[in-house]
């Protein structure tokens, strides 16, 4: 694994987005515009991952911590910000303005990840799926009925703040964080919750409590990349982290091959790529228009086809030897 | 009706101990194939109503059969979880191809059966109410004459009970469990065109929301329990309606979930149902 060194990597990466960012206005707009998607997708696989991959649990409300994080973050750029801030602040103090943001939405996001984990990481499987399902609903539904914050039309105008180096530097946070996680004595709890929740229990794991720290932990992140996304599309709405959303993340979690950190890394690239690929396909003749528009059709095929030929993930070149020990 | 989509899952988890998610997708097709077949009848007569009927449950019953042949049979020993997600990549398979072949819009929905309006000193009752009221209680009794008291039925419970010891005795499982998905999915039609006539405007997102309502009246009831499924469909109804007429009708639809969350940490069994233990 390339995480044999994780501190190392970690430099390099937060290096590498720096210089990026630095670089950005040299760089194609365009690519730029897929440069930070693909980004912000790793901070959202790589987290769900935690919850669905390596603690075995399910979840379908990923996109609903990512909306209290966008919302949350927003609201602090926005509505807080221009109060602290002076009014021609250096980029030194609207960066860490913004860090402190990004940080308050993840904040957010973890504190929903409790509300809403506590009470329900007590069920099984398909009731949890459900029930972290309905979250996202309901959390659209809050939105939407909260005046301040746009109400169904959103909130418009936030500040242009996500640029290469925020969208990377999550990204390389994101993974060291979990890697790191997974891979301490602590770590080891999850993984065993993920293998046999009752033998693990019976070897004195709190099952439950390793879930609801995944679960924290997972919509932390997911809070981080939904400021992320707030402050890169410049406009939230409850209609962008609908179910769709969660779907999305939830197909890069399981391309990639759950529990397995790289291969979801690189799925949350190539699925990031694939609609870009599809646009351009249906860019060259209007006969091949409907193919730009059959993204989501395209995923649930992949869905079925996964789980039929490759449940272990596409990526996933390892025979699972960890669960035959 | 509800009750109707609920009974349908319910009937699939008590036998295979899955949530077929694809079920109000199942629905939404339903309601299509009534559109279609309506239109075509258009005379709203009760035998041309009940005909179209017959088409759309008939159709969407051989659909439910080829989704278990082609989607989850391969997959009948793997993890639930594997089965899970299969079953989430159907449902948006069926809504996408939907958007595709029916196109995204909404489409009115042909009057199948005659309507008429019934006053009962001051209140006003239309057919429409009675039609769904009477189909959906006959539904509910010919289901329980089927399970009870056929031969099919009494493979399904077997099934139900434990599939290893029913194929012992005979049961030839891959037939029950097409059966109950076929029927399941029957029931789905029939949900689907009784909630396009009362309602009558369709669109291939139709199912979700009363797809994920009638979830929850299952697992109120207590899922893979009939009697139950039927009482948590009614009494979700009743509760919408309510919160409908209330000031709160903006959060209508975080009000089932609610309920879900709430019922799962009180008494996860549901209403009627019995908590197994789990087995090691």
């Amino acid at each position: 694994m390339f995480f044999a060194r994780p501190r190392t990597f970690l430099l390099l990466a937060l290096a590498a987005s720096a210089v990026l960012g630095f670089f950005q206005n040299q760089i194609d707009p365009y690519y730029v515009d897929v440069l930070t998607r693909i980004g912000i997708n790793i901070v959202l696989a790589v987290s769900l991952n935690l919850i669905n991959g390596h603690t075995g649990q399910f979840s379908l409300g990923h996109a609903g911590f990512m909306a209290v994080g966008a919302y949350t973050a927003a609201a602090v750029t926005m509505f807080a910000g221009p109060h602290v801030l002076p009014v021609n602040a250096p980029t030194i103090i609207i960066m860490l303005w913004f860090l402190v943001a990004l940080l308050a939405g993840g904040a957010m996001a973890a504190a929903a990840g409790l509300l809403v984990g506590a009470p329900s990481l007590r069920l099984k499987g398909d009731y949890l799926a459900i029930v972290t399902l309905g979250f996202g609903q309901i959390i659209s539904v809050i939105f939407r009925n909260i005046e301040p914050l746009g109400g169904a039309l959103g909130l418009n105008k936030i500040p242009s703040y996500t640029n290469l180096f925020w969208a990377f530097g999550a990204a390389a946070v994101t993974v060291y964080v979990i890697t790191a996680m997974v891979n301490s004595t602590y770590g080891r709890g999850f993984i065993a919750t993920h293998d046999d929740e009752i033998a693990a229990e019976a070897m004195g794991i709190n099952t439950t409590r390793c879930k609801i720290v995944a679960f924290v932990i997972g919509a932390f992140f997911a809070g981080i990349a939904g400021g992320l996304y707030g402050h890169f599309e410049l406009s939230i709405s409850p209609r962008g982290f609908d179910f769709n959303k969660s779907v999305e993340i939830v197909v890069m979690v399981i391309v990639g091959g759950m529990g397995n950190t790289l291969g979801v890394v690189l799925a949350a690239i190539l699925l990031t790529l694939l609609p870009e690929g599809l646009r351009m396909l249906s860019g060259v003749s209007p006969s091949l228009h409907w193919i730009g528009e059959s993204r989501l059709l395209l995923y649930s095929l992949l869905l079925i086809a996964m789980m039929l030929l490759r449940p272990q993930g596409l990526f996933n070149f390892r025979k699972s030897a960890r669960t035959k020990v | 009706m509800y009750a109707l989509i609920a009974i349908g899952y319910t009937l699939v988890y008590g036998v295979l101990r899955f949530i077929n998610f694809a079920h109000c997708d199942v629905f939404m097709v339903g309601a299509f194939v009534g559109y279609y077949t309506g239109r075509n009848f258009s005379s709203s007569t009760i035998g041309g109503g009940i005909l179209v009927m017959i088409i759309a449950m008939l159709a969407c019953a051989a659909l439910g059969i080829v989704i278990e042949l082609l989607a989850y049979r391969p997959l009948r020993n793997r993890s639930r979880l594997t089965v899970l997600i299969t079953a989430i990549g159907v449902s948006l398979f069926l809504e996408n191809a939907g958007q595709m072949v029916f196109g995204p819009d909404p489409k009115p929905f042909p009057e199948i059966f005659p309507t008429r309006e019934f006053a009962l000193g001051q209140l006003v009752i239309s057919s429409k109410d009675i039609a769904v009221f009477v189909i959906t209680v006959s539904f509910l009794l010919a289901l329980k004459l089927i399970v009870q008291h056929t031969k099919m039925g009494t493979a399904m419970r077997a099934v139900s009970f434990n599939p290893e010891a029913a194929s012992l005795m005979g049961v030839n499982v891959n037939v029950v469990i097409s059966f109950t998905f076929g029927l399941g999915s029957a029931l789905a039609a029939a949900g689907g065109i009784l909630w396009a006539y009362k309602f009558p405007k369709i669109d291939p997102l139709m199912g979700v929301a009363p797809g994920v309502t009638a979830f929850v009246a299952a697992v109120l009831g207590g899922i893979g329990n009939i009697p139950g499924a039927a009482l948590g469909g009614l009494l979700i109804g009743i509760i919408e309606t309510f919160v409908k007429g209330s000031r709160f009708s903006t959060w209508t639809d975080a009000i089932a979930f609610l309920i879900l969350i709430l019922i799962l940490f009180f008494k996860p069994a549901g209403l009627l149902g019995k908590l197994q233990p789990e087995k090691v």
